[in-house]
């Protein structure tokens, strides 16, 4: 009797080690558990397409329940995992079933962080993770509402564009000084900054929010800045956290993610952990590192299997990350931390440009903004750890793919 | 619906009725046609969806944009015949479209 696998998780991570494990020969049976009451779906567009309801909710899925029912998947909706035993590789289900393993790969993912604050429960607050979060907020989401957006990364500045397109108010509260502020320099946090209060954001930086309240049934926004901000809708996007209680419980290493190797191979005999709840070694930056991003999530979910599959193949990839708001296509390869030179290439008046961010000469990561050549050309650079230097990466006379590495 | 025709590196041929309004890569993706990643989902930011597209009904592609031009020439064994699948939509127009696809997307 050959092996089976049971994922765990049915995001990004877990779809496609669906795919990649029948793409790699794996022949044994494959069951599938989520939470989710759908198929493995692209949450990308939750913040953007999805959420402007510019698209379908069938449009999101990442493959059709055809693909499911071919590959003799047994899929599992809307049933968490409630116990682990490593030992003897079983799994106790929400439903009362019982599931055993040769192999897991646990791609539980995370849970939006909750606001700290107190009156968080308030029926106007919602998060941003799910289809259903989406849908729960869509009926306040009309033009005209007012909407308090807490927090300024990737979520909270996509709802914003969406939300002015959209014909709602939106004020934006970030608790750091800057937006982007984990991951972006603030030449490039600034930029955003000046383009969002130039399409009507109300944003507000350095400002938390110390309680919401109720007035009939609108959220009053306490902020730290001593204001009272009556809102239709709160969408929260503080951030993640992974999702490893499963794997904690059950004995298996866990710090910032499901400590796994280069391979994705977790603590336990038979686990794999993959994706957001993941905390994995990079050899490009020389440290452990847990990724949020549908990237990692995917290469990831294609190492497990390989490894299943007895063709093991170690994870190393340069990180890269997306971002539409308005116009913009933000793309980002590479990790900025630690940056001590940062070098602009381009127009950021003209909203065409890359900030290249370098330590020690070397070259990080780049924000690009509407450059894609620039993000495909740094991404090749950062990974072959050869650039252009500094002087060359700033001229933009010089066609970005002629510039000499 | 359209049908459009998926040729793999090895040579076999699959046709499908590809929904007009969804992009090539979704069809592709959607009929379970391997050869096709599509891994960011279709917003022009991986290149995982390069394919190749001769003959006369190339003409009714839409032009390569800039995004889709800086992606492809990234890309290994890009030709002249070279187009991103998530970047042409589908439509009548293309009927009986002939898609060659690479021997790896990565």
């Amino acid at each position: 009797m050959s092996a089976n696998v049971v994922i765990v998780g049915g995001g990004h991570a877990g779809g496609q080690a669906v795919a990649s494990l029948r793409q790699g020969g794996f022949d044994g049976d494959i069951t599938l558990v989520t939470a989710e009451q759908s198929l493995p779906y692209q949450r990308p567009p939750l913040s953007k397409a999805y959420l402007a309801g510019e698209l379908p909710r069938e449009r999101l899925l990442m493959r059709p329940s055809a693909f499911y029912e071919g590959a003799g998947v047994d899929v599992r909706l809307g049933i968490e995992v409630t116990g682990l035993d490593a030992g003897h590789r079983s799994l106790t289900l929400s439903d009362g079933g019982q599931l055993t393993y040769d192999h897991m790969i646990l791609a539980t993912g995370g849970r939006p962080r909750p606001l700290p604050c107190p009156g968080a429960d308030h029926p106007a607050v919602h998060y941003l993770r799910t289809i259903a979060d989406v849908d729960a907020m869509r009926p306040r989401f009309v033009p005209g509402a007012c909407i308090v957006i807490v927090g300024a990364g990737y979520i909270g500045l996509e709802v914003a564009a969406v939300a002015i397109k959209h014909g709602l108010r939106p004020v934006v509260l970030e608790m750091a000084p800057m937006v982007l502020a984990r991951v972006a320099s603030p030449e490039v946090a600034g930029f955003f900054e000046n383009v969002h209060r130039g399409a009507g954001v109300d944003l507000r930086t350095g400002v938390a929010v110390s309680a919401i309240e109720d007035r009939d049934g609108k959220a009053v926004v306490v902020s730290t800045a001593g204001d009272r901000i009556e809102a239709d809708l709160v969408v929260a996007g503080v951030g993640l956290l992974p999702n490893v209680e499963l794997a904690q419980a059950a004995g298996i290493d866990c710090d910032n993610g499901i400590v796994v190797d280069a391979f994705c191979r977790a603590s336990a005999s038979g686990v794999y952990a993959v994706g957001d709840c993941s905390n994995h070694p990079s050899r490009l930056y020389g440290r452990r590192l847990r990724l949020e991003s549908v990237h990692n999530a995917l290469e990831q979910a294609k190492t497990a299997a390989a490894d299943i599959c007895g063709k093991p193949l170690a994870y190393d990839q340069v990180p890269w990350f997306w971002s539409d708001q308005y116009e913009l296509k933000l793309q980002t390869a590479g990790l900025s931390q630690g940056y001590d030179q940062v070098v602009i290439r381009g127009n950021m008046a003209m909203r065409s440009f890359a900030a290249f961010y370098l330590k020690d000469g070397r070259l990080l990561a780049v924000d690009a903004v509407n450059r894609p050549a620039e993000f495909t050309l740094a991404k090749r650079w950062i990974w072959d750890r050869k650039a252009p230097s500094p002087q060359q990466l700033g001229d933009d006379s010089i066609e970005a793919k002629a510039l000499a590495v | 619906m359209t049908k459009i025709t998926f040729i793999e590196f090895n040579g076999t041929e699959r046709s499908v009725d590809a929904e007009n309004g969804q992009s090539l890569m979704r069809s592709a993706v959607d009929n379970l046609v391997p050869g096709i990643d599509g891994d960011c989902g279709g917003a022009c930011a991986c290149a995982t969806c390069h394919c190749y597209i001769e003959g006369p009904l190339a003409g009714k592609l839409p032009e390569i944009g800039e995004a889709e031009r800086s992606m492809l020439e990234m890309v290994e064994g890009v030709t002249a015949a070279s187009r991103l699948a998530c970047q042409i939509t589908v439509s009548g127009d293309l009927e009986g479209l002939v898609v060659r696809t690479p021997q790896s997307q990565h």
